[in-house]
């Protein structure tokens, strides 16, 4: 018996030529993927344009199955890319959805930069603290004693609190959710590309096949209860207060929103200074 | 009207790029090519563009393909150090076709190097830099007047063949300062890149149309998908084809090498009834021809062919040249790269002599006399 899928929603935002999509069962990058189509079908935003922009992971390939300009860029330059398309092209609306390692390890530099010239684009970050795409090594944001392909013994490094970083960088609006609030990601997304000036999304995302079955979550459900008993909800808390550790309370929400002029707001305002 | 300037490489290489037509440029300051980002940084918003130094060369390099896609003519320009920061990303706009500039203004290296000192040991980087197979176009200019002109072609062929194009200076000619002349503006020839018509279900991103596929800037309605994995003419990653990277790869070396003969740019004097031919480029270009003047006045029969464009190597020029040459000398300020090249393009017609300078300084004309002078004696 034929069974015949219904049309999903959100399917006119796809390449349906390009799905089956890569992902494991269980991978949280679906429900990032979901919350951020339902959150340009609620902005009605204009598919022309709008350009997503990623490095080079799991994450990295959500770029690819998104009906609009996408640029899949090198491991950590997806943020100086999308820095060049934004200012060459101020009608785009740009979006960086990519990786922990991408954004925070090999291209850490560029997002503290981009974040300190405040760029007119949103980040869409994806801590499924690990590397999930080379096969789940240890990530810059790899908790303390978590196992992974090369912390075999458990982690030794101090990882990095994403939102601090981006809070300390500049960023004009700082979010963190996990994959278990997909309606209040779905919103904050919204929130975040309505923002004049660098926007950042963290999403905690469930990794079952590379970084769970190794630290006792081996399913994304097993990943989805643990957000659930851990995560609380501090809107407007100091970013630095919302470190995150095994065992411990996931801070989550919306922890900064502020205005300041972007780099493309001073840049007009030089030209319009510079006389020929 | 024409107009005379009073220029350094550097601020020609810049103002040539404006002529062209760049109104992008990303950069990071570095010896001896900050100049160019300096002039940059005070002439682009004069003329609505837009300059940002970047905080390093990775996100220079990415920075200008991402603004290439935007729609810009873009530049970057650094040297050694900086260039190959840039390498992996001079490779995703070889793969995914993307129209740019780099200048690399060529210090003694490797490493450090002598920062402020010429060298010319980048001409093999500026080909092979990034990893895999791939064509890019090298042009190196002798002067400041073709710091102008040659880097307004360079804009033009990287929007005419969708590729890197590497303007390959040095030291000297970056910070020579010297006569310009600048043609007005009408008599200027700029080359804008071919975008697409086509109604959107019918456009394929990296479909070559007579060689070159048009290319559809960020906004235009065409909803692409740009990667550096290996994709079809659709754009979409295919990466586990090995018809589709065969194609591919084909595609973009090909798309280069079969215009070899058009791209081609070499300054030929005294080559009618040359039997020495000395073979050189940007700055030693210029000491080699004075050496071929000096060996004229004594009546040797010495020629030269200084490469305006080092890549495609013009293989097929060197072939023919061996017929009438007896010997090649090739005077670059490095340990031997284009003298590996002449050497394979003349398959053992003639013989290569090298003539290295290791960095640092320019070959005078003397020395290239005395090699002119030992080959016409046999030595
Ligand atoms: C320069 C470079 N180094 C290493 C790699 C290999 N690599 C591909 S993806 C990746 C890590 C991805 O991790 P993350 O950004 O967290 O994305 P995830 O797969 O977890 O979504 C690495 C190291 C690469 N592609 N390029
Ligand atoms: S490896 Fe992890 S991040 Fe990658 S698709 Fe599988 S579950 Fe998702
Ligand atoms: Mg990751």
């Amino acid at each position: 018996m034929e069974i015949e899928a219904e049309a999903n929603p959100m399917d006119k935002y796809l390449r349906a030529d390009r799905i089956p999509h890569i992902w494991c069962p269980g991978c949280g990058l679906g429900i990032v993927l979901n919350a951020f189509l339902h959150a340009i079908d609620e902005l009605k935003i204009d598919m022309d344009e709008l350009a997503i922009v990623s490095g080079i992971g799991c994450t990295g390939r959500i770029a690819g199955y998104i009906n609009c300009d996408s640029y899949h860029t090198t491991h950590g330059r997806a943020i100086p890319f999308a820095t060049g398309l934004r200012l060459a092209n101020p009608e785009m609306k740009v979006v960086v959805i990519s990786g922990d390692g991408d954004l925070f390890a090999i291209g850490g530099n560029h997002f503290i930069h981009a974040a300190r010239r405040n760029i007119d684009i949103t980040v869409i970050g994806v801590n499924n603290y690990n590397y999930g795409m080379t096969g789940g090594q240890l990530g810059p944001t790899t908790p303390l004693g978590a196992r992974t392909t090369t912390s075999p013994y458990g982690n030794v490094e101090h990882p990095f609190n994403l939102c601090h970083v981006a809070h300390a960088s500049g960023a004009v609006y700082v979010a963190r959710w996990t994959v278990l609030h997909a309606v209040r990601l779905k919103n904050s997304i919204k929130e975040a590309m309505n923002k004049n000036g660098f926007s950042f999304i963290e999403v905690i995302a469930a990794c079952p096949t590379t970084y769970g079955r190794r630290n006792k979550m081996p399913t994304g459900l097993d990943e989805m209860k643990y957000y659930r008993e851990h995560s609380i909800i501090r809107h407007g808390i100091d970013p630095s207060q919302a470190n995150i550790e095994i065992g411990k309370d996931i801070i989550v929400g919306k922890f900064i929103d502020i205005e300041k002029p972007t780099y493309s707001d001073a840049f007009e305002e030089l030209k319009k200074r510079v006389k020929k | 009207m024409k107009k005379i300037r009073f220029w350094s490489g550097d601020i020609a290489a810049a103002e040539g790029a404006i002529a062209a037509g760049c109104r992008f440029f990303a950069g990071y300051p570095i010896t001896p090519a900050s100049d160019i980002a300096e002039h940059m940084a005070l002439r682009l918003p004069q003329e609505n563009g837009i300059f940002i130094q970047m905080e390093d060369e990775l996100a220079s390099m990415a920075a200008i393909l991402g603004a290439s896609w935007g729609g810009a003519k873009v530049m970057t320009a650094t040297s050694g150090p900086g260039f190959s920061l840039m390498q992996e990303n001079i490779g995703l706009g070889a793969i995914t076709e993307t129209p740019c500039v780099v200048a690399d203004v060529q210090r003694a290296g490797p490493s450090t190097g002598m920062p402020t000192l010429v060298g010319q040991g980048d001409v093999m980087q500026s080909r092979w830099g990034s990893h895999g197979d791939y064509e890019t176009i090298v042009i190196s200019p002798s002067s400041p007047q073709e710091s102008f002109d040659l880097i307004i072609r360079a804009f033009n062929l990287a929007e005419l063949y969708r590729v890197p194009v590497i303007f390959l200076m040095d030291e000297c000619v970056a910070h020579m300062s010297e006569r310009v002349v600048v043609p007005p503006k009408e008599k200027i020839e700029v080359v804008e890149r071919l975008k697409p018509s086509m109604p959107p279900e019918q456009y394929m991103p990296f479909k070559p149309l007579n060689n070159i596929a048009p290319m559809a800037i960020a906004g235009m309605g065409y909803k692409i998908h740009v990667t550096g994995l290996t994709h079809n003419e659709k754009g979409y990653p295919q990466t586990t084809s090995t018809e589709v990277q065969e194609w591919m790869i084909r595609h973009i070396c090909d798309k280069i090498r079969k215009n070899e003969r058009k791209i081609r740019d070499i300054e030929e004097y005294e080559m009618d009834d040359a039997e020495i031919a000395v073979v050189s480029f940007g700055i030693a270009g210029r000491s080699a021809k004075a050496a071929v003047k000096i060996a004229r006045k004594h009546g040797i029969k010495a020629g030269l062919i200084r490469l305006k464009t080092i890549w495609p190597f013009p293989e097929e020029y060197f072939e023919n040249a061996a017929d009438n040459i007896k010997k090649f000398i090739v005077a670059e300020i490095n340990y031997g790269q284009v003298k590996l090249e002449v050497e394979r393009s003349i398959h053992g017609k003639a013989s290569v002599e090298l003539l290295p300078k290791f960095g640092g300084a320019v070959h005078t004309p003397m020395e290239i006399y005395n090699k002119i002078k030992e080959a016409k004696n046999g030595n």
